[in-house]
C-alpha cells in the first residue's frame, strides 16, 4: 500500500457476472412438460407431479438440456468433464416447489472457458469460471404491488423446471459498458447455437459482483493482483434482466461506491436489488447474510457420463468466424458483414440469396432493404424465412431490370411484407414493369415543355431544378423509370 | 382383540386392479407413503392429512396391472421415521401376535395387515429396515430389494439414497411373487436398473420360482459382529435356524464386518440429512395448515411446520440440517459418506467368502407399546442389523425363524447386488 489513503486515489471498477439463461429445449429439465408458454395460458397448467415437486415425484434428466449445455461449453472453449452430476441447493422460497433447487456444484458441465468481446475496437477475452445446469423456479405474482406492499402473493409453477444455464465469469470486466457488450455477445453466440431465445420473457437474468480498486493497481493488460481483489469489499447486484439494465445498474453502483469511498465510508459487503423503474440499487435486508445452502449430492439423478459428447455434438459456425468469412468470401464491408451475421437466421438467409445472385446485390437487398423494412415493422427475419424464394424472385426481377430498384423497394417489398403477396402479383396489380425507352423519352419531353421556369433555373445553375424535373418524369411514368436514366436523359436534352 | 383395534390402516379403501394377472384375486395393503391417485396418502403425518395425490406410484400402477386389489393404506411411523409405528399421527398400530406390543416399523401397518389376515400381501418401504423390522416382529416375510430394482416413483421420500419399496407376505414364495410384480426398471426413476444388464450371469426365472428350498452347497456367512449384540433369546432361535440350514446341506462360515459398528451413526447422519431436504417442501403453502400467519413468510413456514410435524420428524430434520451445515458438513455428512463406502466394501469382501450372509433381523424381541418412545437412542440402536444393508444398497430378506418367549424371531439373509434369487432360495429353506 502506498501512503495515500483509498479516498485520495483514482478508482477502477472490477466486475464479474453470473448470467442465467433459459435453454431452448422441447421439455423441462427433469420432466416431460413443455418449456413453451402458450398464449394466455392459465397459471399452474403446464405442470406435472415432478415440476410441482409433489411428494414422491422424481426428476429424470432431460439429456437434451445437457446437449445444449455441451454446445455452450464448446462455444465457450470450456472443459467438459468425464462425468457430470447434480446437487441440491437448499433454501426456502415460495417459488421453489421443493424448497431446494437441483443444480450443479462440484461437477459442473463446463469449466474454464473464454469468450472474446470487442470493446472500443479492442478484442478482450473474458474468462468463464464455470457454467452449470439447474432448474428454474416458478414465478411469484405479488397481488397489489411489490413484495413489500402486496396483500398476498400467488405462485405460478408453469416456469418451474425450465432448464437454466448459469454462466459465471471471472471478475474481468473493468466498466459497466463492457458487461453490456459481453451480454450482447453471449446472447448472439447462444442464439447461433440454437439453444436460446432472447425474445422469451425472462430468458436472461443477471447477477453482478462489483467492487472498486485503486486504478493504479490495475496492470496494463487489465489484470489485478488477487490480494487487491480480495481486500476490496464487493456488492452483489441482483434482478438485472437486460444488457442495458446491466450497464445502468452497474454505472449506478460505480457512482455509489465511488462516492462512499470518497467520503471515507467503507462499501458494505451486501446484496443489492436493481430497481429498474427507479434506476437505483437498493440494499436487500441482510437476511441473506449467511448463505448456507447445505449443498449435497442429488441421489435421484445418477451421474451422467459425458466424455466424448464434446466431440460428438456438432455446433454451427459461430458469429465471429462467420463474419470474417463473409468479408473474405463475399467481399463485404465491415458494416454489412456485421448486419448480415447479427443472427444465425439472417446469415443463413443472406447466404441462400448470395448463392443465387451477386453477393453485393444480395447484401444490399438483405442488409439494407429487407432488414430495414422488417425492423420498421417490428418483424424478424424468422417471420419471412419461409418466403425466401419470393424474396429471391424480387431480387431477380431487379437484377434483370424487370423492375426499378425504387419500385421494388418502396412498393413491392412493402406489399410483400404488409399484405403477404408475392412479387409477381404485386407487379401485375400495380403495373410496375420497367418503363420502356419510348415512354421515358415522351415523359422527358413533356416535363421540359411543361416547366419552362425549371429549365431556366437549370441553365442559371440552380441545382434543385434538375431534381424537380426528374421528379416530374418519375411521376409521369408511375415510378417505373430508372431515376439514373431519367437524370442522364434530361441532362442530354437540356444541354443540347 | 378385534382387528379394528390393531389400527392397521390410516385409510381403508378398495382400489380394484385389472381383472386378470398374476396377482388376480389377491388383496394387498399398501403403505401410506406410496402415492395412490385419488386416495389420500398421509405418510402417517398430520402435515399430509388431506393430501390426495393426482397420480399413482409406479408400484401401485404395477399392482393394479397385475390384478391385485388394494384394500387400504397401511399405517406407518410418520414419514417412515421410527421402528415401532408409534410416531404415526394416526395412533400406534398394534402387533397381531400380541396387541400389547408394537408391530415394528416403520411399515408396521403393512406387516400387521398380513399377520392379521387383513390383506394377503402388503407393500412396505425400507430405508433402514422398515420392511424387515416389522416382518420380524409380526412373524411374516419381508424383502428389502437391491437399491434400483424397484421404482421409487411415487414413494414419498424420507431418505432417497437408501430406500426401496419391498413386499411383505406370510410366505417367502408369496413375497417373491409380489416382488416379481413390482420389480423392474422405470423410466420415471433414473436410479432403477435392469438387473439382467447390471450384473453378469443374472439367473433366469422368477423370484417366486427361486423359492425352491434348495440350499445344498450354498455357503452362508454368519456375521458374528451382528449376532453378538443381540438378546440371548433371539440368538438362540437364530442359531437353531442356522443349524437347520446346515442340516439341509448348507455350508456355514463365520464372517466379520468390522465397519458395521459405525453403520448406525453413518445411517442416521445420511438419512436425517436427506430427510431435512426431502421434507422441506412441507411449508404450509401447499401442504398442512397454512394461512392466517402474519408477517415474514419464513415465520409462516416455521409455524406450519411446527404444527404439522411430530416430534421425531422435527428431531430428524433439525439434526439433518445441522449435519449438512457449513462447518459441520465435513465432520458429519462427509464422514458418514466415507463410512458408507467402507460398509459397502466390507460387504463385498464378506460376500466373496459366502453366497449369502445371515444375521438376526432384530437384535431384540418386539417391545411393548409405549416402552421405547422416550428413548430415541435405544430405538436407533435397534436398527443395528438392518441399516448396514441399506448403506450397501444390497438385497435382504427377513424370514420367520421360530419363536422366543412366545414372540416371533426373524432371520435376515443378505445377498449380493441383485442377488434376490439367492436370498429367496435360502429363506425358503428356513421355512422348511
Amino acid at each position: 500500500m502506498t501512503a495515500q489513503t483509498l479516498e485520495q486515489r483514482d478508482l477502477a471498477a472490477v466486475i464479474g457476472l453470473e448470467v442465467h439463461v433459459q435453454l431452448e429445449t422441447d421439455t423441462k429439465i427433469f420432466c416431460g412438460c413443455s418449456t413453451e408458454a402458450t398464449e394466455d395460458e392459465e397459471p399452474n397448467t403446464r405442470t406435472c407431479p415432478t415440476c410441482l415437486g409433489l411428494p414422491g415425484a422424481l426428476p429424470v434428466l432431460n439429456e437434451g438440456a445437457v446437449e445444449a449445455a455441451v454446445k455452450i461449453g464448446k462455444a465457450l472453449d470450456a472443459d467438459i468433464p468425464e462425468e457430470t452430476s447434480f446437487h441440491r441447493k437448499n433454501y426456502y422460497y415460495p417459488d421453489l416447489p421443493k424448497n431446494f433447487q437441483i443444480t450443479q456444484y462440484d461437477a459442473p458441465i463446463c469449466r474454464d472457458g473464454r469468450i472474446e468481446v470487442e470493446i472500443e475496437d479492442e478484442r478482450r477475452e473474458i474468462s468463464i469460471r464455470r457454467a452449470h445446469l439447474e432448474e428454474d423456479p416458478g414465478s411469484l405474482q405479488h397481488a397489489g404491488g411489490s413484495i413489500d406492499t402486496a396483500d398476498y402473493t400467488l405462485v405460478n409453477y408453469n416456469r418451474a423446471g425450465t432448464p437454466l444455464m448459469e454462466v459465471v465469469t471471472r471478475p474481468d470486466f473493468r466498466s459497466p459498458k463492457e458487461t453490456r457488450r459481453f451480454l450482447a455477445k453471449m446472447e448472439e453466440v447462444l442464439e447461433y447455437l440454437g439453444v436460446f431465445d432472447a425474445t422469451r420473457d425472462g430468458s436472461l437474468r443477471v447477477d453482478a459482483n462489483i467492487s472498486m480498486v485503486p486504478a493504479d493497481e490495475v496492470a496494463e493488460d487489465g489484470s489485478i493482483a488477487e490480494e487487491t481483489l480480495e481486500s476490496a469489499n464487493r456488492t452483489e447486484v441482483k434482478n438485472i434482466s437486460s444488457h442495458k439494465g446491466a450497464e445502468k445498474a452497474l454505472a449506478y453502483e460505480v457512482t455509489r461506491q465511488k462516492n462512499a469511498i470518497k467520503r471515507g465510508r467503507a462499501v458494505e459487503q451486501e446484496t443489492r436489488h436493481w430497481d429498474e423503474s427507479r434506476g437505483v440499487t437498493v440494499s436487500m435486508r441482510s437476511k441473506e447474510e449467511e448463505k448456507d445452502y447445505r449443498y449435497f449430492r442429488e441421489a435421484d439423478l445418477p451421474p451422467l457420463r459425458v466424455s466424448g459428447w464434446k466431440e460428438e455434438i456438432p455446433i454451427p459456425e459461430l458469429p465471429d468466424a462467420r463474419r470474417d468469412r463473409f468479408r473474405e468470401e463475399y467481399g463485404l464491408d465491415e458494416e454489412s458483414a456485421d448486419k448480415l451475421t447479427s443472427t444465425k437466421e439472417v446469415a443463413d438467409f443472406y447466404e441462400e440469396v448470395a448463392e443465387r445472385f451477386d453477393p453485393d446485390l444480395a447484401a444490399t437487398w438483405v442488409a439494407d432493404n429487407l432488414l430495414g423494412e422488417l425492423n420498421y415493422r417490428d418483424m424478424r427475419i424468422t417471420d419471412v424465412t419461409d418466403r425466401l424464394d419470393e424474396f429471391a424472385r424480387l431480387v431477380e426481377l431487379v437484377d434483370e431490370g424487370e423492375i426499378t430498384t425504387k419500385n421494388a423497394e418502396e412498393v413491392v417489398l412493402r406489399r410483400m411484407l404488409d399484405e403477404g403477396e408475392d412479387p409477381d402479383a404485386v407487379i401485375e396489380a400495380e403495373g410496375l414493369g420497367t418503363a420502356d425507352d419510348d415512354e421515358v423519352a415522351v415523359a422527358v419531353s413533356e416535363a421540359i415543355d411543361e416547366n419552362p421556369d425549371a429549365v431556366e433555373d437549370y441553365h442559371a445553375g440552380e441545382g434543385g431544378a434538375l431534381n424537380f424535373l426528374v421528379g416530374q418524369v418519375m411521376g409521369k411514368t408511375g415510378g417505373s423509370a430508372d431515376p439514373g436514366d431519367v437524370n442522364r436523359l434530361l441532362r442530354e436534352r437540356l444541354e443540347d | 382383540m378385534a382387528d379394528a383395534d390393531l389400527n392397521v390402516f390410516v385409510t381403508e379403501e378398495r382400489i380394484e386392479g385389472e381383472d386378470d394377472g398374476p396377482l388376480a384375486g389377491k388383496t394387498v395393503a399398501v403403505k401410506d407413503n406410496l402415492s395412490t391417485e385419488g386416495v389420500r396418502t398421509t405418510c402417517g403425518s398430520a402435515m399430509l392429512d388431506d393430501y390426495v395425490p393426482p397420480y399413482d406410484a409406479t408400484v401401485v400402477r404395477r399392482l393394479k396391472g397385475a390384478g391385485a386389489t388394494i384394500v387400504g393404506k397401511a399405517n406407518m411411523d410418520e414419514f417412515g421415521m421410527g421402528g415401532t409405528t408409534e410416531t404415526s399421527a394416526y395412533g400406534p398400530t398394534r402387533n397381531p401376535v400380541d396387541p400389547e406390543r408394537v408391530p415394528g416399523g416403520s411399515s408396521g401397518g403393512s406387516a400387521a395387515a398380513v399377520a392379521a389376515g387383513e390383506a394377503d400381501l402388503a407393500l412396505g418401504t425400507d430405508t433402514g429396515g422398515s420392511v424387515r423390522n416389522p416382518a420380524a416382529f409380526c412373524g411374516v416375510v419381508g424383502i428389502k430389494p437391491t437399491y434400483g430394482l424397484v421404482s421409487r416413483y411415487g414413494l414419498v421420500a424420507y431418505a432417497n439414497s437408501l430406500e426401496q419399496v419391498g413386499p411383505l407376505a406370510p410366505t417367502v414364495e408369496g413375497a417373491a411373487a409380489l416382488l416379481d410384480a413390482v420389480a423392474g426398471p422405470d423410466e420415471r426413476d433414473g436410479t432403477t436398473r435392469d438387473p439382467t444388464e447390471a450384473v453378469d450371469d443374472y439367473p433366469d426365472g422368477s423370484y417366486a420360482d427361486a423359492a425352491d428350498g434348495d440350499v445344498d452347497g450354498t455357503t452362508i456367512g454368519v456375521v458374528s459382529d451382528l449376532v453378538e449384540g443381540a438378546d440371548e433369546a433371539v440368538v438362540g432361535a437364530f442359531e437353531d435356524a442356522i443349524a437347520d440350514l446346515e442340516s439341509q446341506g448348507a455350508e456355514v462360515v463365520d464372517v466379520s464386518l468390522e465397519s458395521v459398528e459405525h453403520a448406525v451413526q453413518a445411517y442416521y447422519v445420511i438419512a436425517m440429512s436427506e430427510a431435512s431436504s426431502n421434507l422441506a417442501r412441507y411449508d404450509g403453502v401447499r401442504y398442512g395448515k397454512s394461512g392466517g400467519y402474519e408477517g415474514n413468510w419464513n415465520d409462516a413456514f416455521a409455524r406450519a411446520r411446527e404444527e404439522g410435524f411430530g416430534p421425531e420428524v422435527k428431531r430428524r430434520i433439525l439434526l439433518g440440517t445441522y449435519a449438512l451445515s457449513a462447518g459441520y458438513h465435513d465432520k458429519y455428512y462427509k464422514k458418514a459418506q466415507d463410512a458408507r463406502a467402507w460398509v459397502k466394501q466390507d460387504f463385498d469382501e464378506a460376500l466373496s467368502e459366502a453366497d449369502v450372509l445371515a444375521t438376526p433381523t432384530m437384535p431384540v424381541l418386539p417391545p411393548k407399546v409405549g416402552d421405547s418412545l422416550d428413548d430415541p437412542l435405544s430405538l436407533y440402536l435397534m436398527d443395528a442389523n438392518t441399516v448396514p444393508v441399506n448403506l450397501a444398497n444390497l438385497p435382504a430378506i427377513s424370514v420367520p425363524a421360530g419363536e422366543a418367549e412366545g414372540l416371533p424371531v426373524g432371520l435376515q439373509l443378505v445377498g449380493p447386488k441383485f442377488g434376490e434369487h439367492d436370498i429367496v432360495r435360502v429363506a425358503s429353506a428356513v421355512e422348511n
